[in-house]
């Protein structure tokens, strides 16, 4: 099978934002020996340079739509968005960790290189096709984010975070491995395409318990990457232990590359087995939105705060994947660009008050952030609306598109219930906007440091994209309509 | 001359699979819990060579060849986050490290 393949220039092309992401990380490892102490900032900028070269090759090589490399990767239009997604992601949290970093004196290289080997892991996931592909990118994506999380090392906090991570994280990828390992024997092959004709063809149909058995192992695998119940344990942990810009990256990047793998292989794979996995998802969905929302009514950190509502965020897109139809396939796809903007705009701000060593990370901390830095509030306000979904911002489109998915997919109890939750979300949300305008400020406003330029870039870039996605959802709506019909079309 | 049926390696496989869970489940100590999920990893090399021999296919042992290069690159982070652990709280039980919970 493998026998005397050459590769076509043209595959090439198609992995070419991989390409450029490697040479910028390697390139930024080199030099990071070589600049002095007041130059690392430059390497942030080297990466910042890479991130955006990656995005324009990415929109190239969607000029050149197909497989490549013996079909292990895919470049649809699917894959383009979800690339697209994790490198803005990718750009966000560089253009604040700038000016994080530099405020903890904690500059380095290896932070962005690992940041741009994270995305290429990202990127992998976004286009693979084939599961053995799906296992290198989740590893390459995992391992350098494992060490991201753990980046500040004499701190405790961010150790327990980092090897909360790495165990959970390795444990959940053995799943997918075991799972990926019976798919391979019973049908021969660990292409999605050849999986789906042999599973989908009668007179080469493996068993069905069997297969059930390994496609549920990789699900097992893919759940806890998103973190969803009952495998969320490990995220309030790791997301209140990592530091900020690394949090609000583990909490979008690998999230959206995940969730797109789930969809690559559930509705291309296994996608005449959706009847069977329809009931596994409604309920992990109700799950994942119960605990999220309800655990997070009792948190007084922060961050750990807003770890329970990615949980349920979680939820609320494993509701529209329930719906199994190119109707919830684009509302996953648009409530993930949402979600990303607005956590990841978010967390910067956490990371902005939380000031030197993270000490300020309660609720009460946040209180007078409105007058000491009004446009700072106010953006932080506008996130947590959208996080809420209210109306002119991107999470309430995000919101809508996956509970309309989901009623007209006829789920209409757990449309109910979502939407309960959701209300029931309201509620600390809204704490996190009444200390900031109806508190007086406290000890951590004193040590409140003005925004620097990076943080401000990510934040307004982030407002802004919440907003456009919050009145012109038809930016991307009909892009996202062709990426689903793509998906299911084999 | 006689063959180990597919079905003893994939039993042997589970089985191993089985005791890596247990082990990440019910050991206390961060490098035993670590040594649990190389054996989930090795459990499942173990499957796709047997399958691979059952297919008469090449592919599941280079698939086995990944698995080991990956667990090696995982191994190298891991022992490096329990290190830094270590020197910060001079513990390997993972009980212990407990530092953010309400």
């Amino acid at each position: 099978m493998i026998g005397n393949y050459v590769p076509h220039g043209v595959e090439y092309i198609r992995i070419l934002p991989e390409i450029l992401l490697c040479i910028f990380g390697i390139l930024i490892m080199v030099l990071e020996a070589v600049t002095a102490e007041g130059q690392k900032r430059m390497l942030g900028v080297l990466a910042l340079v890479g991130i955006v070269v990656a995005f324009a090759a990415n929109l190239y090589a969607y000029t050149v739509p197909g497989q490549a490399f013996q079909n292990v990767i895919t470049i649809d239009a699917f894959a383009t968005f979800f690339r697209g997604l994790v490198l803005v992601v990718g750009l966000l949290c560089v253009f604040a960790s700038l000016g994080y970093l530099r405020r903890q004196h904690a500059e380095s290289g290896e932070y962005y290189s690992l940041i741009l080997f994270s995305l290429i892991g990202q990127c992998i996931l976004s286009t693979a096709n084939e599961l053995i592909m799906v296992f290198i990118g989740l590893e390459i994506s995992s391992i350098a984010t494992y060490v991201l999380a753990g980046y500040f090392r004499d701190d405790r906090r961010n150790n327990e975070a980092a090897l909360k991570y790495f165990l959970l994280g390795s444990f959940a990828t053995a799943f997918l491995l075991y799972g990926i390992a019976w798919c391979y024997g019973l049908t021969g092959s660990t292409n999605l395409n050849e999986i789906h004709r042999v599973i989908s063809d009668p007179g080469l149909r493996p068993p069905v318990v069997l297969t059930g058995i390994a496609a549920a192992l990789i699900l097992i695998g893919l759940l806890f990457k998103v973190s969803a119940a009952p495998f969320q344990i490990w995220a309030p942990d790791v997301y209140q232990g990592a530091a900020s810009p690394v949090t609000a990256f583990l909490s979008a990047g690998p999230k959206a590359a995940a969730f797109a793998v789930l969809l690559r292989i559930f509705m291309t794979g296994f996608g005449s087995f959706s009847f069977r996995w329809a009931p596994l998802l409604w309920s992990i969905a109700l799950l994942t939105m119960i605990i999220g929302n309800f655990a997070a009514l009792t948190q007084s950190n922060v961050k750990r705060l807003m770890a329970y509502s990615s949980i349920a965020h979680a939820g609320y897109i494993l509701v529209a994947i329930t719906a199994d139809s190119q109707l919830g396939i684009a509302a996953v796809m648009f409530y993930l660009a949402a979600y990303a903007l607005m956590n990841i705009g978010a967390f910067v701000v956490i990371g902005h008050v939380a000031a030197k060593n993270e000490r300020y990370v309660r609720i009460e901390d946040l209180a007078g952030l409105a007058k000491r830095q009004p446009a700072t509030a106010a953006l932080f306000a506008l996130f947590v609306f959208s996080l809420i979904g209210v109306p002119l911002t991107g999470g309430f489109f995000a919101k809508f598109y996956v509970f309309r998915a989901a009623l007209e997919a006829h789920l209409v109890w757990l449309t109910v219930l979502g939407l309960a939750t959701s209300a029931v979300a309201a509620f600390y949300y809204l704490k996190i906007v009444v200390a900031m305008y109806m508190k007086e400020p406290g000890e951590s406003m004193a040590d409140l440091a003005p925004l620097s330029s990076g943080t401000r870039v990510a934040v307004w870039a982030a407002a802004l994209g919440t907003l456009i996605l919050g009145i012109f959802p038809s930016v991307l709506l009909p892009f996202l309509s062709y990426s689903a019909s793509m998906l299911g079309r084999q | 001359m006689h063959h180990v049926p597919l079905s003893w390696y994939l039993i042997l496989s589970a089985i191993l699979f089985a005791l890596g869970i247990a082990g990440f489940i019910y050991r206390k100590n961060i490098i035993t819990v670590f040594m649990s999920i190389e054996l989930m990893l090795n459990a499942v090399n173990l499957s796709f060579v047997a399958f691979a021999y059952q297919l008469r296919q090449v592919d599941g042992q280079i698939y086995a060849f990944f698995v080991m290069v990956v667990a090696a690159a995982e191994a190298a982070v891991g022992l490096a986050i329990i290190l830094t652990v270590f020197k910060n709280r001079k513990t390997l039980q993972i009980d212990e490290i407990d530092s953010m919970k309400l």
